[in-house]
């Protein structure tokens, strides 16, 4: 096996020195009552070729672009990857290093990570951003964990607005804890409305999302304003890094901890895979940070040099005292993000920003001179909810075997938005993709 | 003269992004504008994000340098014990990257989702088969994560049997993650110390296991790279009171096909799809730590799950006990697919194969190398071995001296310092997939430390020295926070 060096002479040579007689004797230490008695069942191992078959079949049974056109957004959205970043990403000594523990032969991905850093403290208005997270949604249970170990405090006030697998996520983090979680309603504009906490005060955070799930644009500045003095933090989360490409940042609007989605920058939608959790946060709330952060210094002959830095916030320095239980991130994915953020540039990002918004406006256009309405009126970046009349339903299945998605229909998550559909288009869509979906959905 | 493996070579110094570059400068190829421009609320509108100005070469030469001064294991041997940094296979990215998979969206509906809900059903099937346990879910992103659902498993069912259980052991050779992950569950972990065997023993387990105790968090073989010899009784000892034992799957690729985990007393348990099953570290993540438990904990599993009915997969949140999400989606799916190819490749025997040959070349180095170094264990080991610094420290030499030595020698230092109950540990984990030629150039590059430490200690203090950058200040970096520039 191509994988498994040695010969039948490398074996015995080592045996020798080892001074075992033979491989099993190397498993004499293990009780036989632990010991199996049959082989595993697993499937006889395929051969290079016939892997790339069963593989290639598999694949193909996903319903992806050319053949499916998606209008689906909800967290995951269709942007073009620059070959740029595949090839960059590809080198192995990026792919096959290890975390940068030993930073004399790592300042490869340590300068690569500090750089993702700077360019996330950009993106989002903030001071210090750490090396990564899971992804948008532990991020986001993350930072209300912050918030609780930095107030001191219980409870969080959540906005129903944002997505509903962060909203999942996050009970799952704070259920052993017992933090309570107070729910904030969306108003008939789609934004949050945070009336409900008049009155309510001792929250270690109050959170929403913008672009929040609908594709609205959150009133960021004046959620800070309204929870400046109570003591709380401002938690701003987000699934679409691209809106701050055009959009205010969080951190020019007041939010304390940012966190989100990064895998709009270059990673591919790959069923979700492959995320990227961005986290940033004030400066004076670095030490509570949870994550790999990387800091900059000097070597023995005064070079600048890049190493992991405060690392008696993490688990192996701290073990049960730690910040957070994160060992392993998505550091691949974190300098993905980082070389398509160089490759866009500040003008390409905001080119970019613009013709998604652009793309979004148009559809929503098309569709309201077709009747069908945008059913909130606040703004949004690149995707919007629509209400379908009942008549149309039954045409939203039918463009499904087509290999269309006309977007997610959002009964099962609000069971208030019966007939509402949430729909999203990028950079991907071209003006006559549009046109053609809007006169499939009503003709 | 002899040749090392690390040699000095020209490399290129390379600025950070935004110290190169010019305004105007662009590197991407837009997309046009085909819808024309609409308005939008000035109040809306930010400045833009302040990101470099580079050109398409300058972006590539920059990440090419950069790479340039990366150690991978593509590069040469990298062992680090318990991280299992064995070779990458190329074939697992072309899987990876195929449009069918790369383009897909998780929301897609499950019906036209077969090929990637059927991957991931088997390779649930295949490492509930290895692991010899009834459930898995994919779910969580890195070994932590698992540990963490896992424990959070054991948390709900507690609650559901309506038993307040609020400790859980934990062996001193563990991993901080198991403690860690432990604390986030809101428990309390209690240590237990190993015996002079370097492996818990019933007799410290039934000290401390009582009603309160929710269960022990094993890792086996442990950090010291013995089997826990003792795991039958302690397993019996702990669901005697009530509790349940987990078992921390990092060292897997030590007994695959040669002990089940299941079949031995483990409840629960999480596996690390970057280690045993090859996908790479990619210099810190992403991984894959799907959890595994017994049938009686399956309730609790994170949702949605698999389900298969013939021929056709679906997804159910039909599971009113669920812990609930831990990740947006299905997890690491890229991850998966590696992991999933891997095995395919591998099969029952290349597989049991793979633990064997990384036990012997374990046994190999520490045969070899227990002449020059103190070895506290002094018998036969599984896939990593664990020596110290205390026959140089009478010169004055330290673990991380000669941790940055061995780099001049082209070799990835091994784990040091860790686990805590040996001083100046040295945990070496070669892997099966370094030949016996490696191995010999990396234990002639010990004993040449060794014979260094004895000679010429003075050397040792401005090690290393052929890397790009010298010795970093750490301490430097702590004091004068400089996170982003």
């Amino acid at each position: 096996m191509r994988y498994l060096p040695h010969t039948p002479a490398d074996i015995a040579a080592m045996l020798d020195a080892a001074g075992m007689a033979d491989l099993d004797e190397l498993f004499a230490p293990i009780p036989a009552s632990c010991r199996m008695e049959d082989d595993l069942d697993l499937p006889r191992p395929l051969s290079e070729w016939e892997l790339d078959s069963h593989m290639d079949s598999l694949a193909a049974q996903n319903a992806v672009c050319p053949a499916c056109r998606s209008f689906l957004g909800a967290g995951c959205y269709d942007h073009y990857v620059p070959s740029v970043v595949t090839s960059l990403l590809g080198r192995s000594e990026f792919v096959t290093a290890y975390t940068p523990y030993q930073p004399e032969v790592s300042q490869g991905t340590l300068q690569g990570i500090y750089e993702y850093q700077t360019l996330v403290c950009r993106l989002l208005g903030m001071e210090a951003a750490n090396a990564s997270l899971y992804d948008g949604a532990s991020a986001f249970a993350e930072a209300l964990l912050m918030a609780v170990r930095v107030t001191k405090r219980e409870k969080v006030a959540i906005s129903t607005a944002i997505h509903p697998y962060y909203r999942q996520v996050a009970a799952t983090y704070l259920s052993p804890g017992g933090h309570r979680i107070l729910e904030l309603p969306y108003g008939e504009d789609g934004r949050t409305d945070i009336g409900v906490l008049a009155g309510q005060d001792g929250f270690a955070a109050v959170a929403v999302q913008s672009p929040n799930f609908f594709g609205c644009v959150e009133d960021i500045a004046g959620v800070a304003m309204a929870v400046r003095d109570t003591g709380a933090l401002n938690v701003v989360t987000f699934t679409e890094p691209l809106a701050y490409g055009l959009l205010k940042s969080p951190g020019s609007q007041g939010a304390d901890i940012v966190c989100g989605e990064g895998r709009s920058f270059g990673l591919g939608q790959s069923l979700g895979g492959m995320s990227l959790g961005m986290f940033a946060a004030r400066k004076e709330h670095v030490r509570s940070m949870p994550g790999r952060i990387v800091g900059q210094t000097v070597d023995a002959d005064g070079r600048r040099g890049f190493v992991l830095t405060l690392a008696t916030r993490e688990q192996h320095i701290r073990r049960e005292r730690a910040t957070s239980n994160i060992c392993t991130n998505q550091s691949l994915c974190a300098m993905g993000a980082a070389i398509y953020m160089s490759t866009f540039g500040k003008t390409g990002i905001d080119e970019l920003a613009r013709i998604n918004y652009n793309k979004a406006a148009y559809l929503r256009e098309k569709l309201g001179e077709e009747g069908i309405g945008t059913a909130f009126a606040a703004p949004v970046f690149n995707e919007f909810v629509v209400k379908l009349p009942r008549d149309i339903r039954r045409r939203y299945d039918r463009l499904l075997e087509r290999g269309i998605i006309g977007g997610l229909p959002l009964e099962e998550f609000y069971p208030e938005l019966i007939d509402h559909y949430l729909l999203c288009a990028t950079e991907t869509k071209s003006r006559g993709e549009l046109d053609r979906f809007v006169k499939e959905l009503v003709s | 003269m002899t040749e090392t493996t690390g040699t000095s070579g020209l490399i290129f110094n390379e600025p950070l992004l935004w110290e190169t570059g010019s305004p105007g400068r662009s590197a991407c190829s837009l997309p046009a504008n085909d819808t024309g421009n609409y308005h939008i609320d000035p109040e809306l509108v930010g400045d833009a994000p302040d990101f470099p100005e580079l050109s398409e070469l300058d972006v590539v030469r920059h990440y090419t340098r950069l790479s340039q001064w990366n150690f991978g294991i593509d590069s040469g041997m990298y062992p680090l014990g318990s991280c299992t940094m064995k070779y990458n296979p190329k074939t697992n990215e072309r899987q990876a990257n195929l449009p069918g998979f790369v383009n897909a969206h998780p929301m897609t509906p499950p019906h036209m989702l077969q090929g990637a809900l059927r991957l991931m059903h088997e390779l649930e099937r295949f490492l509930a088969e290895i692991t010899g346990m009834d459930a898995v879910s994919l779910q969580p992103a890195a070994g932590a994560q698992g540990e963490l659902t896992g424990i959070m498993i054991l948390h709900a069912y507690f609650r559901a049997r309506g038993e307040n259980r609020t400790k859980v052991l934990v062996p001193d050779t563990a991993h901080g993650t198991n403690p860690a992950s432990i604390a986030l569950c809101g428990m309390t972990p209690v240590a237990v110390r190993s015996d002079e065997r370097g492996v818990v023993s019933p007799e410290a387990v039934d000290a401390v296991m009582d009603d309160s105790v929710a269960g022990i968090m094993l890792t086996n073989p442990n950090t010291l790279g013995l089997y826990e010899e003792h795991i039958h009784e302690i397993a019996e000892i702990v669901h005697n009171r009530g509790g349940q034992v987990y078992c921390d799957g990092a060292n897997l690729n030590a007994i695959m096909g040669i002990v089940q985990l299941g079949e031995i007393g483990v409840d629960v348990m999480h596996v690390n799809l970057h280690k045993t099953f090859s996908s790479p570290h990619g210099g810190g993540g992403p991984g894959c730590g799907p959890v595994c438990v017994r049938e009686h904990l399956a309730p609790f599993l994170p949702v949605p799950r698999i389900e298969k009915d013939g021929n056709t997969y679906s997804l159910s949140s039909d599971y009113p006990d669920s812990i609930g999400r831990v990740h947006s989606f299905f997890g690491n799916v890229g991850v998966m697919i590696r992991a999933y190819s891997y095995i395919l490749s591998m099969g029952a025997e290349h597989l049991k194969n793979a633990s064997s040959y990384a036990v012997l070349n374990a046994n190999y180095i520490r045969a070899r190398l227990k002449d020059a170094f103190d070895l506290p264990y002094d018998r036969p080991c599984m896939h990593e071995c664990v020596f110290t610094d205390a026959n140089q420290q009478a010169r004055k030499v330290s673990t991380l001296d000669m941790a940055k030595r061995l780099i001049d020698y082209g070799f990835h230092p091994p784990t040091v310092y860790f686990p805590l109950v040996v001083k100046g540990a040295i945990m070496i984990e070669p892997t099966e997939t370094e030949s016996k030629e490696t191995l010999d150039a990396f234990i002639d590059a010990m004993h040449a430390i060794a014979r260094e430490a004895e000679e010429t200690p003075e050397i040792f203090h401005d090690a290393p020295q052929k890397p790009k950058v010298r010795r970093l200040d750490e301490v430097k970096a702590a004091r004068e926070l400089k996170l982003e520039g």
